[in-house]
């Protein structure tokens, strides 16, 4: 990975680098069409506004998980404790916000301020984001344990109402993905100071020598993954109307399949957001793609796990091509 | 002249109680969402369900009946199941689900699909689904009623719990309660949480047995009864009377103690099999049957003296007793609960 983000904004080479950029931003896209057109084929009623809207009402949740783990990725950082953070933004979900709304929007406040100074502490420690993350996924299980011993609790009426909204011709999970996507790309790809913030990853001596806050943009980059939390596990509550403290927990290894899907890096500060969105939805309708093809359950982990690899080693072969031109 | 008369009345009524024409349900499909297939009870489960499932086909009294096992334990997995049922066009869905509460929201839109949803085992709360419970209840008091009947004289009691915070332990724990208050005789000197796990049942038993007075009875939930057998032998004690929870390795080692020295206890469960019974409501449902209560009892599985010989040999080892309903053993229990 020689090319980083921010490199790639210099003269040179300019041509190959913007066709092996090209390629890599339309591969993500080229999956979820390929996945479309075998659900298509294989079950013609679920490419309907009645089934893309079951089929992808789901993805929301997992959309903005991924794009939560996004931008923790962008600092080269990954959060391993989103997936207990989602459950437990449920459970306040479904109690307090449900009979106190702004009690229940402090709280959601006090995450996102926790999420912050955990960019700080990664930052000012210089601690592994893995082990303080495994560390919170822990705190925030046995928070939603504590929040809600048993499953239970109802979603605010509101927020069901707005979850199963019926919008016109275009099914409202397609909406809010696309709503999703653009906010994120516009904000992270479009402006300055996201410029910055991508930089944290890419060269972080850099950013901070050219006079940025590396604390600041951690403690951003992190409140912004805590923000996108609290929205997801407002919507997985709106979704399912009830909450369960074990509700979230596949969704940190979702979120980070999904960015990864992509056409995000592990390092190198590589992001993309609208990427991340569709390698969220790609991951759910996967899992709609295989219980249409009647796979057996003993082999449905293995076909997902199947899709990525696939994928990522497109997405190689593009790489390789690239510098060989 | 009376008697023809007599037999038409007879022949009406009979058609009367079988009821208006019934949909025909041979070309409707039923799947089954299962969202964990990992120990013995969930295997037999998933076997007897395939074994009455797979003959309604072949008899056509259903057109198809597929499983589906998520991936993981996880609520959205299951959630996105039920989705993608729906859009797949089945007529039914019947659950095992993996919350009662937030699985609701799926389950209700496949309730507005036209979808009948039967639940067992983890049950879902959605109104418009059904459920069929097992009442674990009744189940601890009557093996109370057992204990009041060899013990007339009463004595010490040691109780193994199940998962803590589950409503199975806690409807257990109740029956017990329920069956210490008719029998004042009974005393529970000591309470230990086995976990419905032989191996941790014993060494909760083994850890607090030292220090306990003779015991007469332990009352159980399952699946902890041996590893409790084992843990007194251990400790050179004398065998109380330990309740049973139909587990293959329980039932044997009550057998061989039968043998060895005429032991006696009871045994009682619920049975995988219950599966089936959810089969049959469904299928009961989409016949076009509007009284069926959508709260059902099934009853449980009890061995005795005389009967725990002739079981045993039909249980895999490793795996716990099962009975597989036919349609009308569930129309039957249908039919008894609509009685209560």
């Amino acid at each position: 990975m020689s090319v980083s983000v921010v490199s790639s904004t210099k003269p040179g080479g300019a041509g190959v680098l913007r066709v092996r950029r090209t390629l890599r931003a339309v591969l993500p896209a080229l999956s979820l069409i390929l996945i479309l057109l075998a659900i298509w084929h294989l079950n013609a009623r679920a490419i309907s506004y009645f089934g893309l809207n079951l089929m992808l009402n789901l993805a929301v949740p997992v959309a903005l998980a991924t794009v939560g783990q996004m931008f923790v990725m962008a600092s080269n950082d990954l959060d391993l404790s989103i997936g207990t953070f989602v459950g437990f933004i449920g459970c306040i979900t479904a109690t307090v916000l449900h009979d106190s709304p702004v009690l229940g929007i402090a709280i959601f406040a006090g995450c996102i301020v926790v999420y912050a100074l955990l960019g700080a502490l990664i930052y000012l420690r210089n601690l592994p984001s893995i082990v303080v993350t495994l560390g919170m996924f822990f705190v925030w299980q046995g928070l939603a344990i504590l929040v809600l011993p048993k499953p239970g609790g109802h979603a605010p009426d509101w927020l069901k109402a707005l979850m199963s909204l019926k919008t016109p011709y275009v099914p409202f999970p397609v909406m809010a993905a696309v709503v999703i996507g653009v906010v994120a790309y516009v904000g992270l790809m479009r402006t300055s100071y996201g410029a910055v913030l991508r930089g944290a990853g890419g060269n972080a001596v850099a950013v901070e020598r050219a006079g940025w806050s590396m604390l600041k943009v951690k403690m951003i980059l992190f409140g912004l993954a805590g923000f996108c939390g609290v929205l997801a596990g407002m919507a997985l509550i709106g979704l399912t109307t009830s909450a369960d403290a074990n509700l979230g927990n596949g969704y940190t290894l979702l979120s980070i399949a999904g960015a990864i899907l992509g056409g995000g890096e592990f390092t190198g500060g590589r992001v993309s957001p609208i990427g991340s969105v569709i390698g969220a939805l790609t991951l759910t309708l996967a899992g709609s793609l295989l219980n249409f093809m009647h796979i057996s359950p003993d082999w449905q982990v293995a076909a997902q796990g199947g899709i990525l690899i696939v994928v990522l080693a497109a997405r190689v072969l593009i790489n390789r091509a690239g510098s060989a031109a | 002249m009376r008697r023809v008369i007599y037999a038409l009345l007879a022949t009406t009524a009979v058609a009367l109680a079988s009821g208006p024409a019934r949909a025909d349900t041979k070309d409707m499909r039923i799947a089954f969402s299962n969202n964990y297939a990992g120990n013995s009870w969930r295997q037999a489960m998933l076997k007897s369900y395939g074994a009455v499932a797979d003959k309604a086909v072949q008899d056509k009294i259903i057109g198809a009946a597929d499983v589906f096992t998520t991936s993981d334990k996880e609520v959205p997995t299951q959630a996105a199941q039920l989705q993608n049922l729906i859009l797949q066009g089945y007529n039914a869905i019947v659950i095992n689900a993996a919350s009662p509460e937030a699985l609701n929201g799926a389950v209700k839109q496949a309730c507005d699909a036209g979808i009948v949803v039967v639940s067992f085992d983890g049950i879902v709360t959605e109104p418009c689904a059904y459920r069929i419970r097992v009442d674990y209840r009744a189940l601890a008091a009557k093996a109370m009623d057992y204990l009041a009947t060899k013990l007339p004289k009463g004595g010490n009691l040691l109780e193994i719990r199940g998962v803590a915070g589950t409503s199975i332990d806690d409807d257990f724990h109740n029956g017990t309660l329920d069956g210490l208050k008719k029998y004042p005789q009974f005393k529970v000197v000591n309470s230990v949480e086995g976990d419905w796990d032989e191996t941790t049942a014993q060494k909760a038993v083994s850890t607090v047995l030292p220090s306990l007075p003779e015991i007469v009875g332990v009352v159980d939930q399952g699946g902890d009864g041996y590893g409790a057998a084992q843990a007194f032998q251990n400790g050179g004690r004398k065998q109380p009377i330990i309740i049973m929870g139909n587990r293959q390795d329980e039932l044997a080692w009550w057998v061989q103690q039968k043998k060895a020295n005429g032991y006696e206890t009871w045994s009682a469960s619920s049975a995988p099999g219950v599966s089936t019974m959810a089969f049959w409501v469904a299928q009961q449902v989409l016949d076009g049957r509007k009284d069926i209560p959508h709260d059902l009892v099934d009853p449980y599985l009890a061995f005795t003296q005389d009967t725990v010989d002739a079981a045993l040999p039909k249980i895999p080892v490793g795996g716990v007793a099962t009975i597989e309903y036919s349609q009308d053993d569930a129309k039957k229990i249908i039919d008894d609960n609509m009685k209560k």
